[in-house]
């Protein structure tokens, strides 16, 4: 290791623990109503939950549409090893308390949320990753429904609770909680793409044929990125259903995966950071910045028009269609944000200012 | 269980599979041609019953009726010129991500519109008109669908099998590279693609919605995976295929809801596919295709 | 092209940052109220009918007098999309924009979700038609002014068993809806107490064909077919019930009592019974002005019109959304600190209204003192509801 990289790192981790100062600072100051706390912790998931689809889409280039699927089934597991066993009876009062007589803590719940859902993605896993690209996408929505449809079936009441909605679970108050547990699991992810089995992702998403050529074993390699990302959205679920303070089935519909997509098209497909980015910035615009294009608005006695229940959606699906038709890149393309990224670009915006100012003088020198 | 009690859950999967079946045509000559899941299909069927819906308040029902398919046909072609065409030389993995922002564009445009309220679908005289049949009361749509969807997939064929269209459309199926070197106008077969598929799922629609009235922004999403999934089910690129495929599927979730396993009507559809998609990808009459390097 | 894009799209973020940081007008003499209400998803046309109530109250009183300071009431109305997981948001937004008292929501499910992020916050709620008991059951900031799905249950199964005289029923509930399953299952537990026989399936959502458990239904040779599901499933099924010829009565609860339900069922042979919160007919004086002020409100006001779906009918629940906001103002001027929800949730438990829909008490839970429920039936042919009976159950 020389001297640059870990003056780097000891860079990064100052940045981390400011990180996270800043948001106890911000705990302990701004309102407790504030609207910043529950953007940051829903933000702070869909980070999690955008980046291990990414690592699959992006990364593995395998086009799956299964992340609801396993969010279900990280959110589920959690809810039903932690409902704490004197709360049982009042939760699963249709099925007599349910079959559960124990309650496991949080921590540990939360990492089998994610084993759960990697256990099963380990078996759909065999069926269907030998399917093309957009029949794996098919399936795989197909499976998150078969999932869906299975936890809400009667004979799995005293488990599932059936349909109806599971809640009393612990769930965190403070937002340093979802955000140390996304950044670990970020971590993680961050440290498997750059390692061999990384590189052997990104060689199968660049071409298939060319990966097998050079002795990566696809199947092995694609079931490992299936799994491993499906650890990652079980988790992201059970975090989701903390953040929600309850879960139920009907929440885990295919346009969650859909809304993760986007989020990951927005961020650029293959970018971990730009996933990151965009996760905070549709979650605060969704959910906060553009809600007053929600309600009628009034200047003066004019009233501007088009603004009614629902437009905020409206504009939202207009700028992913930019994003998707214009911006193919998205934020960030396959770029990460780091030093050199933001060197290399006011470098180039320097050269273009640059170049404006060369044509000014040239134009003004032309007319004289 | 007695026939005479079984009838009506055969009679509703014989109508619900026709009108499936009108949708998935459109489903299964769009993947043949551009390879592209076209997640936006139920999205446009849904959006035909609006159209349908807020034409019938002020235009007499004869005139709403072509009207509305006319511009379903309009709103199909518009989808493929505006989401689609940009993209053809990109990355399969971003057009059908177009797809889906289109069909998510749609539902939240139908929303912002209708203000969430589900529209009651008007009634079409003659076939909202109820009829029995062998003693069980029904809509006569639910008679019309299948000899309808019939006659119009034979057209269709006839179209595909006779007319120049039809040649070049089987040429750029087949191959698309080779086809353009041939001097095939790409863009127009893939219009007139989008154009009959859309004109069918507009049929479809009026169909569809006599039999079942609310029309709401999702109401097109799960026909639309159905239909899909027939298509898969009938081999993805043949037109008997998918109506043959729509139609087993209508006929057995019915049959599993009369069996009393409501819960898994839905998920029955999904699990079908993914055994056919295990054991015979090509579908019972596809034909098997060979990836190209 | 691309770089126009751009501008406009930046353009459009930097004005959506001013307006996140702009709307906080912070007058002295303005108190918020929270409206938690559904305006899109699956419970949006009842959400908007409750909606509807609210502000017909707040048309009516739109200021208070407490201790001799007049203030202003506003509304924060947001939409929770009758969804789980957009619900915890929407509290936020609620809770964010300062609101002291938070009314809502229509359909339990949402309410259940968003009762502990209320609760950490410490903003009182009233819920105004949610009739599963779980949204008040353990917690001290959540209210309700309806009855309750048992007693609802009770009531719909003693008049299934009583004066339809049947002994089989189908019951049909929609999965993952709290209000649906929950209300199927007190229906099943007091008809089978009576010695009925029921029986049960579940539909998945976005279901639009009821045809076959239409055909189940008759097949099994039920004497009602029991519904109690979200007014879009219920015109679907009016219609298709009729098509089929099902002869049978169809019974569903307090969410069929909407215009929704009453333009399906016109023209059609269906019988169909609901019990409710309310009566249009109703003679006592209140109810009589309140229904002739609210249906000039309605007529007044194009919006208000589409999203009573059309037609001047009152609803329930509006009726209800117009009880709760007094409920609200009462505990408002009965507080220590009418901006204070603290406060404000501490005198709600000592609350005596009498609405139009009857009197409003609590008792130590949180639930209204309600121990009658209307029972009304559709006329086909006029379109408007008859009034059968008022039940109540010892």
């Amino acid at each position: 290791m020389d001297k640059k990289t870990q003056k780097r790192i000891i860079i990064d981790i100052l940045l981390v623990i400011a990180l996270f100062a800043g948001l106890y600072v911000m705990e302990k100051t701004l309102p407790r109503n504030s609207m910043v706390f529950p953007v940051l912790k829903k933000g702070a998931i869909y980070a999690l939950l955008a980046v291990s689809m990414n690592l699959l889409n992006g990364f593995t280039g395998l086009f799956s549409l299964g992340q609801a699927g396993f969010m279900l089934l990280g959110a589920y597991t959690y809810a039903i090893l932690t409902i704490p066993v004197q709360s049982r009876a009042s939760v699963y009062q249709y099925y007599d308390g349910g079959a559960l007589t124990f309650a496991l803590p949080p921590w540990l719940a939360l990492i089998l949320a994610g084993v759960v859902a990697a256990l099963f993605a380990s078996l759909i896993g065999f069926a269907v990753l030998r399917l093309k690209s957009d029949y794996l996408a098919i399936a795989t929505l197909g499976f998150a429904e078969i999932i869906r449809a299975f936890v809400q079936w009667e004979a799995m009441g005293p488990i599932t609770n059936g349909s109806n909605v599971l809640r009393k679970f612990p769930y965190f108050r403070s937002v340093l909680v979802p955000f140390a547990v996304v950044g670990i699991c970020i971590f993680v992810i961050v440290l498997l793409l750059n390692s061999s089995y990384g590189r052997a992702f990104k060689a199968i998403r660049d071409d298939e044929v060319a990966a097998e050529a050079m002795g990566i074993n696809l199947f092995k390699h694609k079931q490992m990125a299936f799994v491993i990302s499906s650890f990652f959205a079980g988790v992201g679920g059970a975090l989701f259903a903390m953040f929600n303070t309850t879960v139920i089935a009907s929440t885990f519909k295919s346009s969650l995966t859909y809304e993760i997509l986007l989020i990951v098209v927005l961020g650029g497909i293959g970018s971990v950071s730009g996933s990151v980015m965009a996760s905070f910035l549709y979650v605060a615009a969704s959910e906060w910045w553009l809600r007053f294009l929600d309600e009628p608005l009034f200047i003066g006695a004019f009233q501007v028009p088009l603004l009614k229940s629902g437009f905020r959606k409206v504009v939202f699906s207009v700028i992913i269609m930019v994003v998707v038709l214009f911006y193919r890149e998205g934020m960030m393309g396959k770029n990460e944000l780091s030093w050199e990224f933001i060197k290399d670009r006011l470098g180039k915006l320097k050269n273009k200012l640059k170049n404006i100012g060369k044509k000014k003088v040239k134009a003004e020198a032309e007319n004289e | 269980m007695e026939f005479s009690k079984f009838l009506p859950y055969i009679l509703s999967g014989v109508s619900v599979g026709g009108q499936y079946a009108l949708m998935a045509i459109g489903y299964t000559m769009v993947y043949g041609i551009l390879r592209l899941i076209n997640f936006a299909h139920g999205d446009i069927f849904m959006s035909a019953g609006l159209i349908m819906v807020y034409l019938a308040t002020w235009l007499p029902i004869y005139v709403a009726m072509p009207l509305t398919i006319a511009i379903t046909v309009a709103i199909g072609f518009l989808v493929e010129r505006i989401a689609y065409k940009p993209l053809r030389e990109a990355p399969r993995m971003s057009i059908m991500i177009s797809a889906i922002g289109v069909s998510y564009f749609i539902q939240n445009f139908a929303l912002y519109l209708t203000g969430g309220l589900t529209k009651q679908y008007p009634e079409i005289p003659f076939i909202s008109r109820t009829v029995e049949i062998f003693g069980q009361r029904t809509k006569m749509v639910t008679v019309i669908t299948p000899f309808l969807t019939l006659f119009l997939v034979i057209a269709l064929v006839t179209l595909i099998k006779k007319t120049k269209v039809g040649m070049a459309m089987r040429a750029v199926s087949r191959d698309f590279e080779t086809s353009r070197l041939m001097g095939i106008k790409i863009n127009s077969v893939i219009s007139v693609t989008f154009i009959i598929g859309t004109f069918l799922a507009a049929v479809g629609s009026m169909l569809y919605f006599t039999n079942y009235t609310g029309v709401s922004t999702i109401s097109g999403s799960m026909p639309g995976l159905k239909a899909f999934v027939a298509a898969v089910f009938g081999g993805i690129g043949s037109i008997p295929g998918a109506v043959i495929g729509a139609f087993v599927i209508g006929i057995c979730e019915n049959i599993i809801k009369g069996l009393g396993w409501t819960t898994f009507s839905d998920a029955f559809t999904f699990a079908l596919l993914i055994v056919i998609l295990i054991f015979k990808p090509n579908g019972i009459f596809g034909e098997a295709n060979t990836d190209k390097v | 092209m691309k770089k126009t894009l751009a501008i406009l799209l930046a353009a459009v973020m930097v004005l959506t940052l001013f307006a996140g940081c702009g709307n906080k007008d912070d007058q002295a003499n303005v108190i918020k109220i929270g409206v938690f209400e559904p305006a899109s998803g699956d419970n949006g046309a009842g959400g908007k009918q409750e909606t509807l109530g609210i502000q017909y109250a707040h048309s009516v009183a739109p200021t208070v007098e407490i201790g001799g300071v007049t203030y202003d009431i506003q509304l924060e109305i947001v939409d929770n999309e009758s969804s789980n997981d957009k619900a915890a948001t929407a509290a936020n937004t609620l809770i964010n924009a300062g609101c002291s008292i938070v009314l809502g929501s229509y359909g339990s499910g949402v309410s259940i979700a968003a009762s502990d992020i209320f609760g950490n916050a410490q903003i009182p709620v009233i819920g105004i038609t949610c009739t599963n008991p779980q949204v008040t059951e353990g917690n001290e900031h959540y209210f309700r002014i309806c009855f309750l799905d048992p007693f609802q249950g009770t009531v719909l199964a003693n008049f299934a068993k009583e004066e339809l005289g049947v002994t089989k029923a189908y019951c049909l509930a929609k999965m993952g809806d709290d209000y649906s399953t929950g209300l199927v299952n007190y229906f099943k537990e007091a008809f089978e107490g009576l010695g009925g026989t029921v029986v049960s399936q579940t539909f998945p959502d976005g279901t639009s064909d009821f045809t076959s458990y239409i055909t189940t239904a008759q097949n099994e040779g039920c004497g009602v077919f029991f519904s109690p599901v979200s007014t879009e499933a219920a015109a679907n099924i009016v219609e298709q019930a009729n098509a089929q010829g099902m002869t049978m009565p169809i019974l569903a609860g307090d969410t069929w009592d909407s215009n929704v339900v009453l333009q399906a069922a016109e023209g059609t042979a269906n019988n169909i019974y609901i019990t409710t919160f309310f009566d249009e007919g109703d003679t006592a004086q209140a109810a009589v002005d309140f229904v002739s002020g609210c249906k000039t409100y309605i007529n007044g006001n194009a919006e208000a019109k589409t999203n009573n779906n059309g037609d001047d009918t009152i609803a329930a629940v509006t009726a209800m959304g117009y009880d709760a906001y007094f409920v609200a103002l009462e505990a408002l001027k009965a507080a220590a600190d009418p901006t204070d929800p603290v406060a404000i949730n501490e005198v709600l438990w000592d609350v005596n209204y009498d609405g139009v829909t009857g009197n409003i008490q609590f008792d130590e839970i949180g639930d209204a003192i309600r121990n009658v429920a209307y029972i009304k039936k559709v006329n086909t042919t006029d379109a408007v509801w008859e009034f059968v009976a008022v039940q109540s159950v010892q």
